[in-house]
């Protein structure tokens, strides 16, 4: 009886998974379009965590943010009023948003603004900064602040009037492009981010812009090669939203972390977290770094591989593991994989190398805990000191607590509603 | 106990389930050996083979 009640539960939210139809339709301000944001909120990658439990790169970023904001002019006074209990902080997750690392959004940031048009809900996402000493990976020092200013005065104001002469991108189509490309939409995002400059330079050139800010905003999208990546992520956001809430299924609609916690959360279990500590790196430094460097695992980024995208989909993008680590070979063993945790290949993914096998989608816990097997992910690795930025990028699976402790709740939850 | 020792006289090709380390010691001796890439259900952890099964009830 409840096997069936769960199996039908979990192809309602797989329905609602592959029939997502997530669009990008607008650039707006965090302040102005995200839900219950104001001047005094913060929100981050991963669940929920307090000040004094969070990780370097997050307190990083949070300083970088303050200071952006005007609200502290140095580190030492964002420090002092992150301490203060004035500001407030909260999960982007809580606000249909999501992060890359540390997953900072402040009031007067400008963000993606994408629609589900099949349900209807919105995701939110800054533009990307680029790799290395940015704010993301807690770098702020003046630079990275400037480089912020920049994306709020030109790159955010230029794009939002190409936006409005093009009209809305469908992303989901272009991912499913990208994913033929030799992308995987989280760590190798090169074919997105072409495709993206081709739908919309020609709009770019129409703005009423001057040459120099059309020029440098080509360029800077450009020289970015993760700039697609605060797209796929909203995109996989808003696909997994509706798919949340739905009794009896075990799917996992969100995995994030904080850089101190990895968390995830169960349709069949609404909005509850299940943390645990999240886990170092394996992977690939920059010349001067090494493992003794490395932050834990840090991002909402990993919302791609809740989406069957990512880690998942890596046979389609091997060149992805020059960035990460391993061989080609390791990166279709890592997808092959994928599919003995997961409810159903993808409908509109599909990877050219397996036969056009759609992409291992929609992680089941009963699945993780019965073959013990892990979601992959690949990853950036943040330095653990604030102000310091990107060392890395690697492979990282979650601690399986966060799976355990799930199953025993949904058990636990079934039990008392006399279910079982 | 006689179809057995008829079994040694030819060649032996091995399926290994389980210990990995019997699979490479077969190897070693040229044995034709295939491992299952096996382990069991939650990976023997009993609590957790317990909260399974109570879902797997119909």
């Amino acid at each position: 009886m409840i096997q069936e009640k769960i199996k039908r539960a979990n192809e309602e939210v797989m329905n609602r998974i592959l029939n997502a139809q997530p669009m990008l339709i607008d650039i707006g301000i965090a302040g102005e379009v995200i839900p219950d944001m104001n001047k005094k909120l913060i929100l981050h990658a991963g669940p929920p965590v307090e000040w004094n439990r969070m990780s370097g790169p997050l307190k990083g970023a949070i300083i970088g943010g303050l200071i952006y904001e005007d609200l502290a002019s140095n580190e030492e006074e964002a420090v002092k009023l992150a301490q203060s209990g004035e500001i407030e902080f909260d999960s982007c997750h809580n606000h249909d948003a999501v992060g890359p690392m540390a997953g900072v959004v402040t009031a007067s940031m400008p963000v993606w603004i994408l629609e589900n048009e099949t349900f209807g809900n919105n995701s939110y996402c800054t533009l990307n900064e680029g790799l290395g000493k940015v704010l993301r990976y807690g770098a702020f020092s003046d630079d990275v602040i400037e480089r912020l200013k920049w994306i709020e005065d030109i790159l955010a104001p230029v794009l939002k009037e190409a936006l409005k002469l093009c009209g809305k991108i469908d992303l989901k189509n272009m991912i499913a492009q990208v994913v033929q490309m030799g992308d995987e939409g989280h760590n190798r995002n090169k074919a997105g981010t072409s495709l993206l400059i081709r739908e919309l330079a020609p709009f770019i050139v129409m703005t009423n812009f001057t040459n120099e800010e059309k020029a440098d905003v080509l360029k800077f999208m450009n020289g970015n090669d993760h700039f697609f990546l605060n797209l796929t992520m909203p995109v996989c956001k808003c696909t997994l939203d509706p798919a949340n809430g739905v009794k009896y299924s075990t799917i996992v609609t969100t995995m994030a972390r904080n850089g101190t916690d990895f968390g995830i959360r169960v349709s069949g279990l609404g909005n509850k977290w299940f943390v645990a500590p999240a886990e170092i790196i394996d992977g690939l430094f920059f010349p001067g770094f090494t493992l003794e460097d490395a932050n834990p695992d840090i991002g909402d980024s990993c919302i791609t591989e809740t989406t069957g995208i990512g880690g998942f989909a890596m046979a389609a993008a091997p060149a992805i593991v020059q960035f990460v680590g391993g061989t080609p070979q390791d990166a279709m063993n890592f997808t092959m994989s994928m599919y003995e945790i997961t409810a159903k290949e993808n409908n509109v993914y599909k990877i050219p190398n397996l036969n056009f096998k759609g992409t291992p989608t929609g992680i089941d816990v009963q699945k993780v805990i019965e073959t013990g097997i892990l979601p992959i992910i690949n990853t950036g690795i943040a330095h653990k000191d604030p102000g310091v930025g990107q060392v890395g990028a690697g492979l990282v699976r979650p601690p399986a607590k966060c799976f355990e402790d799930a199953l025993e709740a949904f058990v636990t939850k079934l039990e008392e509603e006399g279910e079982i | 106990m006689s179809k057995v020792n008829e079994l040694f006289k030819k060649e032996i090709s091995v399926v290994n389930v389980g210990l990995e380390s019997f699979y490479n010691e077969l190897k070693s001796q040229d044995v034709k050996a295939i491992h299952v890439d096996w382990r069991p259900p939650a990976c023997g952890n009993k609590k957790m083979s317990s909260l399974l099964s109570r879902l797997k009830s119909k």
